[in-house]
């Protein structure tokens, strides 16, 4: 470093080797200095966009689901999405314990879609899902009363095609995986609170 | 143009001025500078969406004083603006229809820069920043529409935005979409951003429009021939000879957009986005805007999510290397008999996967007989928007490269001046 200083500003330290001169300290620690300085001046703009603390408190909602009809479903709004909450029928149940997970593009039983209620057992009876397509986020249609849930009498989404069964999973269409289970627990047998999942 | 300026400054505070800020010399060679002297009527609509541009930023500002970017609120105040606001009634569909005919004038100048070969050899940038100007105008485009908060506004934001949810989870795709959001769906924060992107977007454009028209001056135009200019015969002064030629263009346009202003205000928006914005419940047929039909049609047309998604992209992607597909060095395809025809082929696809962009992919195109349940089947859109995608992609992957290898094509003439002279012979 002595000699360095001697050499007042030259590119070497004069002996005619490459040990850095206190120019180059100087010049990097400004360069790491600033890309570190703009990294911390571009994270917070970045970062304002994400969902703020309001957001993220209404995180949760409970809901009595013992007034759902067999066969029927209740839509409710959980965090801007709506949740689909279906009363399946004996039938059903069976209908998607039967089939061949090799069909199957995202392989799941219908039990790995449930949750234990309060006993421990699980209530097949309800299937809670977001009822959000997993392609571009539209709303699947579901009526028991017509053929509107589409080929595999679960749900069809109109915007694109997918065809889900009565367990949510995608059978056909351009959907890439099944519609998405959200946290949830059985607060009691028929009330469950979604956003959140069971202490165990 | 390169080097030499046709100003000279003559009163005393002209001198004074261009020594200090050469603004008046700015404008005066970026108006009075030689062009071919044979562009025809394809020509006028740089100027056209020039003005459109104007318009659209007036009439945006406007509208931004009485518009208020709630989900509780945006929807009536487009109502207020419509019913109450003075003249709101006439500004409000200037700004919506006016943003439609920007991109009608916009994809004529683009299929005018590409039978012309205006993308090639010296003009790439200019083609290439145009990219840039059509892909902030798609963005622009898309949040505007999202503004009145109806069911296509809010449905249209939600399919968009899910696009980025193709991004697989491990590269960060679902914390995308939630970024983009500002919650965990299209709402309040996401109206807000949209607003504030929207005020800011045609600024940018009207950036890339200077460099657009910047680099425009280094070459100065292509014309019908394709041929350089070569000598002050083959030119006009662009004022008054262009600025008089494109007035006229602008008022037959403006005459179009008076007639969608004052007899069908509505008739290229869609009814369902006069229904307020309801998350829970999807219209039964998602459309978006019909300058947007023939990419959604290729979305739709991949089975696959991703796929599909980057198909899409590639499709306007692909725009922007389209100087270096094209091999041939043969600008005008007046002179290209085969491209000719490969490209009114493509300008019917385009126009058929708009088609197909407003159908639902199972609809049929025509019918070949009933199944067992008595329902009709046959051709159906996504076949027939698979088919036209293909050719899309051909035709810039495949055809253009191997068209300028293989195609003879006819003698061009000698010079500008000649081909207007009607010697084109291409001998004397």
């Amino acid at each position: 470093m002595n000699t360095s200083a001697k050499t007042n500003g030259a590119e070497t330290n004069g002996a005619g080797d490459a040990t850095p001169t206190r120019r180059d300290f100087i010049h990097i620690a400004t360069g790491a200095a600033t890309i570190v300085g703009v990294g911390f001046v571009a994270w917070p703009m970045i970062d304002q966009m994400n969902p703020s603390a309001d957001t993220m408190s209404l995180a949760t909602i409970e809901m009595d689901i013992s007034n759902i009809e067999e066969g029927a479903q209740i839509i409710a709004k959980w965090r801007g999405k709506p949740v689909f909450v279906r009363h399946r029928t004996p039938a059903e149940i069976t209908e998607a314990n039967a089939v061949n997970l090799d069909e199957l593009k995202d392989k799941q039983t219908d039990n790995e879609r449930l949750v234990p209620g309060p006993d421990g057992q699980l209530k097949p009876q309800y299937l809670v899902t977001v009822g959000v397509c997993t392609h571009l986020g539209c709303v699947p249609l579901f009526d028991p009363n017509d053929d509107r849930g589409g080929e595999y009498k679960g749900w069809f989404c109109p915007c694109h095609g997918s065809h889900y069964d009565n367990s949510g999973r995608i059978r056909k269409g351009p959907a890439p995986t099944n519609l998405e289970i959200p946290p949830y627990w059985y607060v009691s047998d028929t009330v469950v609170e979604i956003g959140k999942e069971a202490l165990t | 143009m390169s080097g030499s300026s046709n100003y000279d400054p003559k009163t005393g505070i002209e001198k004074w001025l261009d020594a200090r800020l050469p603004i008046i010399r700015l404008g005066v060679d970026t108006l009075i500078f030689p062009s071919p002297r044979n562009l025809n009527y394809w020509w006028t609509f740089g100027a056209i969406l020039a003005v459109m541009l104007v318009s659209q930023l007036i009439t945006g500002i406007i509208l931004a004083m009485h518009y208020v970017p709630h989900p509780e609120h945006a929807f009536d105040s487009i109502q207020h603006i419509n019913r109450n606001v003075n003249f709101g009634w006439l500004l409000q569909p200037m700004h919506a229809i006016g943003a439609s005919l920007m991109f009608l004038a916009v994809y004529i100048h683009m299929f005018r820069g590409m039978y012309y070969g205006s993308y090639k050899n010296p003009r790439e940038m200019i083609w290439i920043v145009g990219m840039v100007i059509y892909l902030l105008m798609m963005a622009a485009g898309f949040m505007g529409y999202v503004l009145p908060w109806g069911q296509m506004s809010i449905w249209g934001a939600i399919v968009i935005t899910n696009l980025f949810s193709a991004i697989p989870p491990e590269a960060a795709g679902q914390s995308v979409t939630q970024w983009l959001w500002g919650g965990f769906s299209v709402d309040g924060p996401t109206l807000n951003r949209f607003f504030s992107l929207h005020y800011l977007l045609p600024f940018l454009i009207v950036a890339m429009v200077a460099l657009h028209i910047w680099a425009l001056h280094i070459p100065s135009n292509n014309n019908p021939t394709g041929i350089s200019i070569k000598t002050k015969a083959d030119t006009l002064d662009f004022h008054p000879y262009y600025t008089i030629k494109d007035a006229f263009a602008i008022a037959v346009f403006f005459m179009i957009f008076a007639w969608f202003l004052f007899f069908m205000p509505d008739s290229l928006g869609h009814p369902d986005n006069l229904i307020p914005a309801n998350p829970l419940s999807t219209p039964a047929h998602i459309v978006p805007e019909w300058y947007y039909l023939p990419f959604y049609a290729m979305l739709r047309a991949v089975p696959d999510k991703l796929m599909g998604v980057i198909t899409m992209f590639a499709a306007i992607g692909i725009l922007f290397v389209l100087p270096w597909l094209d091999t041939s060095k043969v600008r005008s395809m007046r002179y290209r008999p085969l491209a000719k025809l490969f490209f009114f082929v493509f300008v019917l696809t385009c126009l058929g996967l708009g088609w197909c962009g407003a159908k639902l992919p199972s609809d049929l195109v025509f019918a070949t007989g009933v199944n067992e349940a008595g329902n009709a089947v046959g051709f159906t859109f996504v076949w027939f928007s698979r088919i036209l995608t293909l050719y899309y992609f051909a035709f810039f992957i495949v055809i253009l490269p191997i068209l300028g290898l293989v195609e003879k094509p006819k003698p061009r003439p000698l010079s500008i001046e000649a081909s207007v002279l009607g010697d084109t012979k291409g001998g004397a």
